[in-house]
């Protein structure tokens, strides 16, 4: 990470931090929600960005996860907190269930059998599945998370739940982005056969990286049911995972600055305009056409990893 | 027996409308490689534009019923067709030389764009069509009785149908056609306008869809800006069933999947209708990617 990223992302937290101090519960709320999408953007980007391959069923992982702790808060009172490494765990095995026998198909396939894929799962929500979903109507009652006794209710105490979250996630992903793992994603995005040539199991990590996309929208999830106490289908249906389609495609694929960067256009800027709400995706169709053909990368891209010469290790020593 | 007839002739004309929409996406994939998002968006646009005009002229009292409705069919197909002319041109031949997916995303923002538009312009609800278009009689095939609409529902989609495969098959354009499909650059060296080419594909696929749009709308009475995507993801199943950039392979999808879907959802179960075409979507995917006449889709991995 560069200093100069390290500096931005410190002056972003702070920033967030004080929020609660000049701001008032709706636009702390607005903030809360930027920051889920945020981490729902930074899931699909491992998938979309960073493994390059075309997901756009997200809203399904996110829908495991939030239902997952939703029916073990409800049904076993199992606190929502603990609920959310179960939910992730639940969505991971989702993921790699149905990514497993799709994951060779080529990018637009891809794309269309994951819409579906997506749908059915709403199908299956407001049918009731199971009779544990409570169809339509979703599950509601769900109790509120605590904190080290603490109970949190309020817009800013969430604020920093989840903002918190996204600390953590940025910081694991860019561990992640450098380890063996990332630079195979890497590879594998930019040249598949050339990764495959130089002995990356491309199947296994298109599908680790989707688990692990998976696994995070999962948990995002069960933060959306401990913050809203209600949850129905409504809340995972396609547009949702066009909306974080567009956020890392917007925001720059791959990047995670980039990504943080699209949730705040996608979903804090139309509130900022709020007169115009309704046009709101009308401009993000209009914005992903214009995009494709001036700045395809997005608004903060990538940049490809660069190595000062005090980086390489001396000639002869242990790598 | 009565109940599986009717359900087998609702079938073939939800069949026929599916099959209509997957003609636009397999022909501007056989020549373009690349799915036309926003096609089933179009297709929305034919049903709404149909509903303006029906209402708006109010052409059957002027020349009659069936002038009316043949006049309106024609404004619907024009209108449609040059709309997506128009996205062609927006959308898609700046990013000809680009990246594959940089186009499959641009698609999806006109489908986004055109989504919208059709709710800011016409509103959320759903719409009605105007009873009556059509004078609502049955008639009786095989002893069942089956309402004349679904009838010439079923009979227009079939030729239309047999008019392209004539046209597509028979004509010196319909052969320029198969042969930018099969390769663009010696198409080019044989002194075939490519360019004309996909500009004709992006004529006939709409004004296909926008034919469906229509038939839609005087079929079920009902009609709402998001029904695009609904139908465009099942004519895009037809079109994989049948194999895609397949044109017959899309007309055998399309009736497939309307009768499958028909029965499944009066055998199985109702509240699971749409999943079924997404399933059989999924299944083909995995188990034939080629679909029943198609090329090969999946990467060796």
């Amino acid at each position: 990470m560069s200093r100069r990223l390290l500096a931005g992302y410190l002056a972003v937290a702070v920033l967030i931090g004080c929020t609660p101090l000049f701001l008032d519960a709706y636009w702390v709320d607005v903030l809360c929600n930027v920051g889920l999408y945020a981490l729902l953007a930074l899931s699909l980007n491992l998938i979309l960005g960073d493994a390059g391959l075309f997901h756009m069923g997200h809203a399904a992982f996110y829908a495991v996860g939030a239902y997952t702790a939703a029916i073990l808060n409800t049904r076993l009172q199992l606190p929502i907190l603990w609920a959310l490494p179960i939910a992730g765990l639940a969505a991971a095995i989702f993921g790699a269930i149905v990514a497993r026998p799709v994951i060779h198909l080529r990018g637009d396939y891809l794309l269309i059998v994951t819409i579906g894929m997506g749908e059915i799962v709403r199908i299956a929500l407001v049918n009731d599945l199971g009779g544990l979903t409570g169809g339509s109507n979703g599950i509601f009652g769900i109790g509120r998370p605590s904190l080290f006794g603490w109970k949190l209710r309020r817009p800013d105490e969430f604020l920093y739940l989840i903002w918190g979250f996204v600390a953590l996630t940025v910081f694991l992903f860019h561990r992640l982005a450098q380890s063996r793992f990332g630079r195979a994603l890497n590879t594998l995005r930019e040249d598949e056969v050339a990764a495959e040539g130089s002995g990356v199991d491309t199947a296994r990590y298109k599908l680790m990286a989707f688990v692990m996309g998976a696994a995070w929208a999962g948990m995002t999830g069960s933060i959306y049911a401990a913050k809203m106490t209600i949850i129905s289908p409504e809340s995972f249906s396609f547009w949702e995972s066009v909306v974080v389609f567009v956020i890392v495609i917007l925001g720059g694929a791959g990047s995670i600055p980039g990504v943080i960067l699209g949730a705040f256009l996608v979903i804090g800027l139309p509130e900022i305009f709020r007169g115009l709400a309704s046009y709101r995706m009308l401009f993000f169709g209009l914005a992903l056409m214009v995009m494709m053909v001036v700045r395809p990368q997005g608004f903060l891209p990538l940049r490809p990893v660069r190595f000062r010469e005090a980086d390489v290790p001396p000639e002869g020593a242990a790598p | 027996m009565e109940q599986f007839l009717q359900q087998l002739t609702n079938g073939l004309a939800v069949g026929g409308i599916y099959a209509l929409i997957a003609l636009g996406y397999t022909m501007v994939y056989g020549v373009m490689k690349l799915i036309n998002f926003a096609h089933g968006d179009l297709f929305s646009c034919g049903a709404y534009l149909g509903l303006t005009l029906l209402t708006g002229l109010a052409l059957q009292d002027r020349v009659g019923p069936v002038a009316g409705l043949l006049v309106l069919a024609v404004l619907v197909v024009v209108l449609v067709a040059l709309l997506g002319a128009i996205l062609e041109r927006a959308a898609y031949r700046p990013l000809r030389e680009s990246p594959r997916l940089s186009a499959v995303v641009s698609a999806l923002g006109a489908s986004i764009f055109l989504q919208n538009a059709l709710m800011l312009v016409y509103g959320a609800r759903f719409q009605v069509y105007p009873s009556g278009v059509l004078p609502e009689i049955a008639v009786s095939v095989l002893g069942v009785q089956v309402p004349l609409m679904r009838i010439l529902v079923v009979l227009v989609s079939l030729v239309m149908m047999g008019a392209l495969y004539l046209f597509v098959q028979r004509t010196k354009v319909g052969t320029a056609i198969r042969a930018a499909a099969i390769d663009q650059g010696a198409a080019r060296l044989m002194g075939i306008d490519v360019n004309r080419v996909i500009l004709l594909v992006f004529l006939i696929g709409p004004a296909l869809g926008g034919a469906a749009g229509l038939m839609v709308g005087l079929y079920y009475g009902q009609i709402g800006y998001q029904m695009g995507l609904l139908y465009g993801m099942k004519a895009f199943t037809a079109a994989i069933l049948g194999g895609i950039g397949n044109i017959p392979g899309a007309m055998v999808g399309g009736l497939l999947l309307g009768v499958v879907e028909s029965l499944g959802a009066a055998y199985v179960s109702l509240a699971w209708k749409d999943a079924i075409a997404f399933l059989v979507l999924i299944l083909i995917l995995i188990v034939r990617p080629t679909g029943l006449l198609g090329e090969r889709v999946a990467e060796k991995v």
